[in-house]
This record gives C-alpha cells, structure tokens and sequence, in this order.
C-alpha cells in the first residue's frame, strides 16, 4: 500500500466514560485497507463501546477516530451524512425496521440516498439478497425470519451501498454451529468480492480465527494483544491465554475491600 | 452519598429530571422545525408518504371512535344544559352554551385526549421498541436522521389531523346535541342549527382549533420524549407507553387552562 494513503480506520487514544466510569483507557488501532479486523473480548471489555465509537453513535471523553482520513468527532453534519453513506453496519440483533417488510429494509438506504427508479432498486436489493443467500424472502417480514436470516438480512442491508468500510456486531453470536459458519464464508466472501474493509466485533473464538486477518484483544478498557491469528495464538501473556482458554481470571482478595463491599459503605 | 436518599434529594432529583425532560421536548421540536424547513437543502427530506402512513394512523383511524364520543357528548351537554336553565325558564337559551362549549372547550379537548390515548401511546411503544432494538442506532449509522424519519412525519400528521378530527367532533357534537333539543323542545334542527350560527363566532372557532394545534404538538413530543428514555427491555416499554398517555393528558389539560386564561379573559 502506498504510504502516502491513510489506513481506513484509524483511532488514537481513545478515552471514553460512561457517566463517571472509565470505558476505554486509551485505545489505539490501524484497520489497513481491505483487511478483517477481529476487535475480541468478554463482556464489559469495553468492544461493544468501542464499536458504537467507531460509528460515531457515543462521543469520546478524548482520542481520535478517523474514518477514511476523516476524524468523524470533527467533521461537519453534512461530511459525516457522506462518510456514512461510505460504511455499512450489521447489528448485533439485526436492527431491521420492524414495520417493513425484509426487502423494503434492504432497500431503504437506496431510498433514503439515491435517486434511482424503484425498479433498480428492487434489483439492486435482490442481487444483496442473493449474496447472503436470502432470495425469495424479500416479501417476509422481519417477525418471521429465523436468526440467522435476521443476520443475513441485517448484512444485506449493510452492504446495499457498496460500503468500502463493514462493520459486524457479534454476526455469529446466539446462532447454531453449522448457520454460525455460515455466517463466517459470508464475511470472508464479502472482503473477498466487494474488497471492502471489515471490522467484527465479536466474543466467539472459533469465528474470530476463522475469519480474522489480525485480532485485536481488549480487555478492560485496553488493548492486551493485536496481532494475526497466529501472533495471537501464541500469544506469552496470561490475560490473553486466559481469555483463549476460557479461564476465569484469579482475583488477589482484598479483606477490606470485600467487607466494604457487603456493607455497601463503599 | 448515603445508601438512603432523603426526600430532599428524591425531589431535587426528579424535578431535574422534569426539567431535563422538558428541556429534550423543546430542542426536538426546534428540531423538526429545522428537518421541515431546510431537510431538503441537507438531503434528508421528510417524505410525504411517511406523513400519509402517520395521518391515516392518528386521523382516519380514529374518526369511528371520536364521532361515537363526540356525538355522545354533544347529547349529554343538551341534557346538563336544559337541566341547569329549567328554574330559570331559559331552556330555548340553550344553544348558546351549547355551540360555545363545544367549540371552545368539549371538541378540542375530547379529541385531544382520544388521539393521546389511541396514537401518544403508540407513538412512545414504537419509538421505544425502535430504541431498544438498536433500531434508532441503525437509522443514524445509515445517515438518516431519527427526529426527520420518525418523528417530523408524526408532528405533521398530527398537526393537520388533531384540527381536522377537531373540526368533525364540531360538528358531530353539534348535531348530536341538537337532536336532542329538536326533540325535547320541540324546535327544529333548521332554527336549532341557525341559532348556533348566530351565537357563534369566527374567534369561538380558531380558539378551538388553535388549541387542538397546541395539543397535537404536546401528544406528539410527550410521547416521543419518552419512546426516546426508554430503558429495560419490553417492561420499560410498557412503563414509558402509560407514562406518555398520562403525561400528555396532564399537559393537555393543565395547556387548555391556561391558554383560556391567557386569551379569553
């Protein structure tokens, strides 16, 4: 990649709180062009926070996120309404709009952002569809989709407009092993085909091997480890191994602080 | 900070809580306002159909229930009124306060209250559901304005609808109440409905029809207000979905006052 090309994402010392409470310690990531970014953790490390940063939905107490050269925290409503139409997100619950049908869902972006007769759109929509292998269902509404094909609609919404940048909450989460796969060749044929830049949020491990070119750790507000599958893998520090081996983590035991606690004079 | 708040504290805390409330209401009704006048100048237009959809909902929808009450209340108004001007003799009077309080005050109100029954409530469920299912989230990330897509068509809607319902309840009400006076004092609906005429004024009207507007505003931004704070899954939809019917009935009423203070005096 030329050097003179910024990285598609980028975030420097990202600091957020929720209220009084400390998300994120300073968070700081390159996602270069075209690649899978792994963002993995448990839960309350601080990803789902993370993720809603990068989208611009929370403002960071400080810290930098650049999206395709922009710092979105910087840019005016109407440079942030283009970036946006730039990058895609499928949410963790599919978030498609319960009052339309799955193909009205599809195609709203297309509605909302181009001037295209209905006719391409319902085209455009169908050729999304046949990506994530949902055909034929356009007519059904999102109450009687399976969760899978909740997510797959939800991806099919995302990617509508030929985003460069993806972002996936938690695609494979709550899903049986054999649609959760699925679901994995989906991404994987996405950055394949489109080229597109893909950020996946995610707690499951297997998933996050499979489709990862780098998996960034975070665990309680910081990054522990960033690296390739393999790096990670073989990662020498205890916290990320735990996480790997799905070790609970040995508390030293504080007396004091304990009785504090149970008595809730905190 | 003790593990018992003192009343003091408890009250200190919901009044800001109050305020902040009101505070939300007015900057998105300055909102929509701007999303009205300049959305398509920022390329998020509101979109006429939306507006249909929410009109057909809040207005047509409704017009079975508000012509049964409206013509209900006309009746009763006859009967009270008949009843209260017998010891005076003054029954063929009854028209005047027949035609004046339902177009001044019965009307707007009935309607007001009826549409934040029927669409205040489910204004605040579909919000609050739309919230909790990442849905308001989505619509941002997609670049699509929550407060131009959701909520500008509903204040439209009811903007036109709530005067409009208004102006029907007018009339039902009217006829309702003057059938029951042709019957009872024996004077037809011809000189019954001139007599109304005459005792009503083009002010009587746009008083009525002014405050219906104000409360299509009040429904509106009650409900959107907390469809919007929604917290805790379903149950918190339920909670924000009785909170909003009481809400907007309370600052109907609480409005009609003192907007009959502030202007007939």
């Amino acid at each position: 990649m030329s050097p003179d090309r910024p990285n598609p994402i980028e975030v420097r010392d990202l600091v957020t709180h929720y209220g009084d409470r400390l998300i994120l310690k300073g968070v700081s990531l390159d996602v270069r062009e075209g690649e899978i970014m792994v963002i993995m953790g448990g839960s309350g490390s601080g990803k789902s926070t993370f993720l809603n940063h990068l989208l611009g939905l929370l403002r960071p107490t400080s810290g930098v996120v650049r999206l395709l050269g922009k710092d979105i925290n910087a840019i005016g409503p109407l440079e942030l309404f283009d970036l946006r139409k730039k990058m895609g997100v499928a949410f963790q619950g599919g978030a498609l709009f319960s009052s339309m049908s799955v193909g009205e869902n599809i195609m709203l972006p297309l509605r909302e952002h181009t001037d295209l007769d209905e006719k391409t759109m319902r085209i455009m929509a169908r050729l999304k569809m046949e990506v994530v292998e949902l055909a034929g269902f356009e007519h059904l509404m999102p109450a009687e989709l399976s969760g899978g094909m909740i997510k797959r609609a939800a991806l099919a919404r995302a990617i509508v407009m030929d985003p460069r940048l993806l972002f996936c909450d938690e695609p494979s989460a709550g899903l049986d092993p054999v649609v959760s796969s699925s679901i994995d060749q989906l991404i994987l044929r996405l950055r394949d085909a489109m080229g597109m830049t893909i950020v996946v949020v995610t707690h499951e491990l297997e998933s996050a091997f499979k489709i990862a070119d780098r998996i960034c750790v975070l665990d309680k507000g910081e990054i522990i480890a960033l690296g390739s599958v393999d790096e990670i893998r073989a990662h020498p520090s205890e916290r990320v191994q735990n996480l790997l081996n799905r070790r609970t983590e040995e508390f030293t035991l504080d007396a004091d602080a304990y009785l504090r606690r149970l008595t809730g004079e905190g | 900070m003790s593990a018992s708040p003192n009343l003091l504290e408890r009250v200190g805390r919901a009044t800001a809580r109050g305020i902040a409330e009101i505070g939300f209401g007015a900057s998105l009704l300055g909102e929509s306002l701007f999303w009205m006048v300049l959305g398509r100048a920022r390329r998020q237009p509101v979109r006429l159909p939306a507006i249909f959809d929410q009109a057909m909902e809040i207005g047509i929808r409704a017009l079975p229930i508000v012509t049964v009450l409206a013509g209900t209340i006309g009746v009763m108004l006859a009967i009270q009124g008949i009843y209260s001007l017998r010891p005076f003799g003054a029954e063929s009077r009854v028209t005047t306060g027949i035609a004046l309080s339902v177009v001044r005050e019965f009307a707007p109100l009935i309607t007001g209250i009826l549409v934040a029954g029927r669409s205040g409530s489910a204004l605040a469920a579909r919000l609050g559901t739309m919230h909790i299912n990442q849905e308001v989230d989505a619509l941002r990330v997609m670049g699509i304005n929550p407060v131009r897509f959701l909520v500008v068509p509903a204040l439209l809607a009811m903007l036109v609808m709530v005067p409009a319902l208004t102006l029907w309840a007018d009339f039902v009400a009217l006829l309702g109440a003057g059938l029951y006076v042709s019957g009872e004092l024996s004077m037809s609906l011809a000189v019954y409905a001139e007599r109304c005429l005459e005792s009503l004024k083009l002010n009587d009207l746009t008083h009525g029809l002014s405050k219906s507007a104000i409360f299509a505003v009040l429904i509106t931004l009650v409900g959107v207000v907390n469809g919007a704070s929604v917290s805790g899954g379903a149950e918190g939809v339920g909670r924000v979905t009785t909170r909003s019917v009481v809400h907007a009935i309370s600052a109907i009423v609480v409005t009609d006052m003192i907007f009959v203070f502030a202007v007939t005096r």
